[in-house]
């Protein structure tokens, strides 16, 4: 196990060593000068160089990099050329947000998926089946971007059951993790449902009707709790999924987390918190993958840590 | 950036230096406001610093003006030059020495009272390479600026404490629009104490001697100011809190006030709701509607073929239906002829321009030596309405044989490309299209068509450079006497004129600004569409359900 964990954390680190050079070199790449941003459209040349040489900018990449490197190491993400404050300080801020937004969509998609995929594979082959297997296909395609209005509009500005965006209540969570949730919602009902299929055909599932158990019994008791594990193995896997949705269902909602953080980096070329953003996203990637590794063996005995 | 409104008055701005007239402080205070009430106003990004001598977008820009205040100001609603924490002022004859007397009594945020010294280290930081400050070049006429912004000198020569309460600026050569530099955000007055205390995170925690002061920032979230009791100038301002909520999408903003949960929406009406809500009597008498000192262009790489060629630029000009695109962006502008906005002194009522017209421009390249057109580029920024209307451009041209192929990107990568000497053939300027920084001929000149903005990394994107002209420009912003202000704008019109016969650009539209309040907001219409603070003049609005 130790063996596993200092192997897989030693691949994390290359990875997200990977993920910066690329992230840092793309940028680089730019043709937005960063000092033109900073010093504004009414500058001098001279003050267009004194910025530069400040910022370290007319230095070569490979010199940029490695300062950038090392001044990681030591936590420090760089300052933002536009809103001129810590990197670090404007994520920290953002994070519990996007963390808290991460959860409530966690318990969205694993309510309305496993409750989806249960009815589906009991009442395989018939209309409801069908019904819901639509409506997971429907959530899984359908752009967030337009999911999170129509939920707004018809919750939110038509029945006032909830605030039209904004943040700090869990009134205000609502819309934004079922949003969030849904397309995980859509892929967990349809996992559920062939898992729960596939259980149901097992001879003890079999044994357990010959003995004459009600059917209540069967399914909670002997199918679900082994129907549930692939599908609850997955969670880690999804807060990669949900780093890309937040950007878009944060934007939406006004939920002041990473992701809207990213996005209006991207619009104004920001290039230290696209840099830190895209760092931490992946970060957060990495170790989601590695909890469901870590905890697979736990939840399903078959599988073991090599 | 900055907007500015109505037609203006630098003449009476300078009618000022010699003792006459003008609206003091006072006597703009509204006899039907009461004091108290909040307000809560969306916007959709994070605001970026609240430093004075920093910020430098048309977001915090006003904010920055409720925190702080300058020796010069406007009017509320005007473009009118007042005194602010100035009390008065002299110009020696020769155009080149400002002398300021202060108000007494102006205390900052943290209890302790302004003086000259405040002033000067306001002027000295801004200019300082280390402050970074986009504004620094706003000062360049003071004497000693070269020096500072070399980094041989941390202190401006030209400016003297001559006692607390009075601050001498000699500048290096005669500049018209010195009063209006003296009250842009960037002159603003800080106190050192404060900015040294906080260093590079002053902008995250302001303090000034303004109408309102910082109460609570909490990043990512909401912003909120709370009213100065200590402010100067007794009984402003009427709201007692402002709080700014972001991450506000407009169209959410725009739900938001229609279920009384917003005052107003900083971001505008969005584009897809403005028929919507222009359509409905109810909504749409809740809508201010004002100029704004804009003009949006397509600009011509003069040193690229065949734009090289004078008759190429006038026939683009010809072929372009700005009717067409107005329409485009639901009437919210008006179509432009010439680079100056109508708002602008100098502005040529009388200049024509080139009027639409297919035939001629075809007429005209053929002259040119193209008359089966050519290809070429047109870059635009990528967020609506600009690539709607690059395309209606696109159209227009390809009529005259002229088929030009959009490269649409993000507003730093166009602004990049436009300052490479063969970077982009041609730009549409909106989302990056000049607004005037103050209201005065000149601002529309130096950077965007004058030879010092035909720069590696510089915002004359046509690279038009004109010596003649630069020198006209010179001349006509050394005549600081007040009494020949009609003079110098004439000047400035034939600038414009001759660069119009160039035609380096084709001028498109002059923008129009529309604000949108609740019910419960008072006070006059012109505070809502206030030329130097977008949305709204913070100090001087009120609310009307105030017990």
């Amino acid at each position: 196990m130790i063996a596993y964990l200092t192997r897989r954390l030693i691949q994390s680190a290359l990875i997200l060593l990977g993920v910066s050079l690329i992230t840092f070199a793309l940028l680089y790449l730019l043709p937005a000068d960063p000092v033109r941003q900073i010093a504004g459209r009414s500058t001098t040349p001279q003050t267009v160089e004194s910025i530069r040489q400040q910022l370290g900018l007319d230095q070569p990449f490979v010199i940029q990099y490695w300062r950038y490197l090392t001044n990681l190491v030591s936590g420090d993400l760089g300052r933002s050329y536009i809103q001129r404050s810590e990197v670090s300080e404007l994520i920290v801020a953002r994070l519990p947000a996007s963390l808290l937004l991460m959860v409530g969509a966690i318990v969205c998609e694993v309510i309305i998926g496993l409750t989806m995929g249960l009815v589906a594979a009991v009442r395989r082959g018939t209309a409801t089946d069908q019904a819901l297997m639509v409506g997971s296909f429907v959530g899984v395609s359908a752009p967030q971007f337009v999911v999170g209005l129509l939920l707004l509009y018809v919750f939110a500005v038509r029945l006032g059951w909830f605030p039209i965006g904004g943040y700090g209540t869990w009134r205000h969570l609502v819309l934004p993790s079922l949003t969030l949730g849904i397309l995980g919602a859509g892929w967990y009902s349809r996992m559920m449902r062939s898992s729960m299929i596939d259980v149901l055909r097992q001879d003890y599932i079999r044994t357990a009707r010959a003995k004459g158990l009600a059917r209540r019994a069967i399914l909670f008791r002997h199918a679900l709790p082994n129907a549930i594990l692939p599908v609850v193995a997955m969670i880690g896997i999804d807060i990669g999924l949900f780093m890309g949705g937040i950007v878009v269902v944060e934007s939406v909602f006004g939920w002041p987390g990473i992701g809207q953080l990213a996005w209006q980096a991207i619009q104004r070329v920001d290039i230290p918190i696209i840099m830190g953003v895209t760092l931490v996203s992946a970060c957060a990637i990495v170790l989601g993958n590695l909890l469901a590794d870590i905890v697979a063996p736990f939840i399903d005995p078959r599988i073991k840590l090599r | 950036m900055k907007h500015w409104l109505t037609t203006t008055v630098v003449a009476s701005a300078l009618a000022l230096a010699f003792g006459m007239a003008s609206a003091t402080a006072q006597e703009t205070l509204d006899p039907k406001a009461k004091q108290g009430g909040a307000i809560t106003i969306t916007y959709k990004d994070d605001v970026a610093t609240l430093d004075p001598a920093i910020g430098y977008d048309w977001q915090n820009w006003s904010m920055i003006k409720s925190l702080f205040d300058g020796l010069m100001d406007y009017e509320p609603g005007t473009t009118n030059l007042r005194p602010e924490l100035a009390e008065s002022y002299e110009i020696a004859p020769d155009g080149k020495t400002f002398t300021f007397k202060l108000r007494s009594g102006v205390k900052f945020h943290n209890g302790r009272e302004m003086t000259a010294d405040d002033v000067k280290y306001s002027l000295d930081r801004v200019t300082n390479p280390k402050t970074q400050s986009p504004g620094a070049g706003f000062f360049a006429s003071i004497a000693g600026y070269d020096d500072v912004a070399g980094g041989k000198s941390e202190s401006l020569t030209g400016v003297t404490v001559v006692d607390p309460s009075t601050v001498k600026i000699e500048l290096s050569r005669p500049d018209a629009t010195f009063l209006h530099v003296m009250a842009i955000n960037f002159s603003h007055v800080v106190p050192k104490e404060e900015v040294e205390k906080h260093g590079a995170d002053f902008g995250k925690n302001p303090v000034g001697t303004g109408a309102y002061k910082m109460a609570e920032w909490t990043l990512g979230q909401r912003l909120v100011f709370e009213r100065n009791a200590d402010y100067w100038l007794k009984g402003l301002p009427y709201l007692d809190k402002i709080t700014f909520e972001f991450g506000q999408e407009p169209i959410v903003a725009l739900l938001r006030l229609q279920k009384g949960e917003v005052d107003v929406p900083g971001d505008g009406i969005p584009p897809a709701k403005f028929q919507e809500v222009m359509a409905d009597p109810e909504q749409k008498s809740r809508v201010v509607e004002g100029g704004q000192l804009h003009t949006g262009y397509v600009t011509m790489n003069t040193t690229m073929a065949p734009f090289d060629n004078v008759k190429v630029r006038q026939a683009v000009n010809m072929a372009i239906n700005k009717d067409r695109i107005v329409k485009l962006i639901n009437n919210r502008a008006v179509p432009a002829n010439q680079p100056l906005p109508p708002s602008m002194p100098g502005y040529d009522k009388n200049f024509k321009g080139y009027a639409f017209d297919v035939e001629k421009a075809k007429a005209l390249l053929g002259e040119a030596g193209h008359p089966d057109g050519f290809e070429t580029q047109l870059f635009a920024m990528n967020t609506d309405p600009n690539p709607r209307i690059a395309q209606a451009i696109q159209q227009d041209l390809a009529a005259i044989g002229i088929k030009a192929s959009i490269q649409s990107l993000a507003q730093a990568n166009v602004i990049a490309a436009g300052g490479e000497k063969n970077g982009a053939p041609m730009i549409w300027s909106g989302g990056m299209a000049w607004i005037a920084d103050f209201p005065d001929p000149s601002n529309f000149y130096g950077p965007i068509l004058g030879c010092g903005g035909a720069v590696q990394g510089g915002w004359n994107w046509s690279w038009y450079c004109n010596k003649d002209l630069d020198v006209k420009a010179a001349e006509a912003d050394s005549i600081v006497d007040p009494a020949k202000a009609d003079e110098r704008h004439k000047m400035w019109s034939g600038i414009y004129g001759k660069i119009m016969e160039d035609a380096p650009w084709a001028p498109v539209f002059n923008e129009q600004r529309f604000t949108m309040k609740s019910p419960r907001m008072g006070g006059d219409d012109k505070l809502y569409v206030d030329p130097v603070h977008i949305p709204i003049n913070y100090d001087y609005v009120y609310v009307n359900d105030v017990q």
